[in-house]
């Protein structure tokens, strides 16, 4: 959640509230909501390491607000992140271990594994189905995280597909 | 008790191939109740066209039975088969097979006025089933003007022009983009909900999901007959969990 925050405070000095506002109106409901102590957890990291720092706003009648504000340090590591290539699909997958190393101790059916891993895939699917009809048809970046979520799934069976046909 | 919409009982097709026998589907018993919505997923060369070209009788089976309705199909004479077929089944092909010197509109009229349905429904019905799948512009086009996606939705809104009891379908999106692809699953969606039954061969999980069962087909043998999702136990959480795939 860090370069998140970085870049949304690259945007505009901001209180925790407002960040985790912001981030549920871009990402929607296809992402999961960051709860506020995470946030402050994430802000305190962040202020020790020099990236941003706070500024305590006096408000009549109510505790001060603390408004937070990027540093340069914290943009440079900012633009890192952005330039920086992002890591590819995961090559390792947990599945894979369990599937050929399972067997090996007589514990387990590979087809049976395959076949209750692809109704595990297919459930999931079918959520993102769901949520997907449950979307905002004008949050494109929602849409977006889900289709994507859609196509590695897509891509999981295939590959579940491949693991049947050569090891069955 | 109604009976099976389909019922094959140990469907066997074998090719042969010169001298060698090359075995297609060995021994497939499938039940499809009333309304059913079934997908059937595998590898490619696993018999998932050949079982549903069968089930059609676009093939001939080599041997084993043939339930339709309660009837004994395989036994049937073509031109039998294509009567029960007209009467009772939407078939979706792989490659389309739209009619080249007749008009969308046309093509999809035409087996609902084949089976005795008036020219008023068979339009009203045409116009809604293109309106679903965003082709209404594309009613007075000829087929070869339409861009492979588009004929397959052409297809499918001909397949069930006539509100078949049976709609059968080879990878019916194959070749469409996800907006397409989430119109044809809205359409397949409300045609189940109208109790229609659906068999449908797929590669694509988003289509398989929606199915009340994912039949997995291996070497021409069924390896896994079950409900998507059915089987997964996941704890409670919001619906962004989903998104969260594992790093």
């Amino acid at each position: 959640m860090r370069p998140m925050l970085l870049a949304l405070l690259a945007k505009e000095p901001a209180h925790g509230y407002e960040l985790k506002q912001a981030l549920e109106q871009i990402f929607g409901s296809a992402y999961p909501s960051p709860n506020i102590g995470q946030i402050y957890v994430t802000l305190g990291r962040l202020e020790k390491d020099g990236l941003v720092r706070v500024v305590d706003v006096e408000q009549s009648n109510r505790p001060n607000k603390k408004v937070y504000y990027l540093t340069a340090a914290g943009r440079e590591a900012l633009e890192t992140w952005v330039d920086e290539p992002t890591e590819g699909p995961r090559v390792r997958d947990e599945f894979f271990m369990k599937l050929v190393l399972a067997p090996m101790t007589g514990i387990a059916d590979r087809m049976a594994m395959i076949n209750r891993q692809r109704r595990h895939y297919l459930g999931l699917m079918r959520d993102l189905n769901e949520l997907a009809g449950r979307t905002d048809r004008d949050n494109r970046a929602a849409l977006l995280l889900i289709e994507g979520a859609m196509l590695h799934l897509q891509a999981d069976l295939d590959w579940l597909e491949r693991c049947q046909e050569e090891l069955s | 008790m109604t009976s099976p919409v389909v019922d094959t009982v140990n469907l066997v097709k074998i090719y042969q191939d010169g001298e060698v026998p090359v075995p297609a589907v060995r021994g497939v018993d499938l039940r499809v109740e009333a309304g059913e919505f079934v997908a059937v997923m595998g590898p490619s060369g696993s018999g998932k066209s050949t079982l549903i070209h069968m089930i059609g009788g676009l093939e001939a089976r080599t041997s084993g039975e043939i339930w339709l309705d309660g009837q004994r199909a395989d036994m049937l004479k073509e031109s039998a088969w294509a009567l029960l077929r007209r009467k009772k089944i939407g078939f979706v092909f792989q490659f389309f097979n739209l009619v080249a010197n007749m008009t969308v509109a046309d093509n999809v009229e035409l087996p609902a006025l084949l089976a005795g349905v008036s020219a008023k429904e068979a339009r009203s019905r045409r116009e809604h089933l293109l309106g679903e799948l965003g082709l209404t512009a594309r009613a007075d086009a000829a087929p070869a003007q339409l861009a492979g996606g588009e004929q397959q939705r052409v297809a499918l809104a001909r397949a069930l022009a006539n509100k078949p009891s049976l709609l059968l379908a080879d990878e019916p999106t194959g070749n469409l983009d996800s907006r397409n692809t989430r119109d044809v699953l809205r359409l397949l969606g409300e045609v189940h909900r109208e109790g229609q039954a659906i068999v449908l061969v797929t590669h694509d999980a988003r289509v398989a999901s929606l199915a009340d069962r994912v039949v997995s087909l291996l070497d021409g043998q069924i390896v896994d007959d079950g409900g998507a999702g059915l089987a997964r136990r996941r704890p409670r959480g919001g619906p962004g969990d989903v998104i969260e795939l594992r790093g």
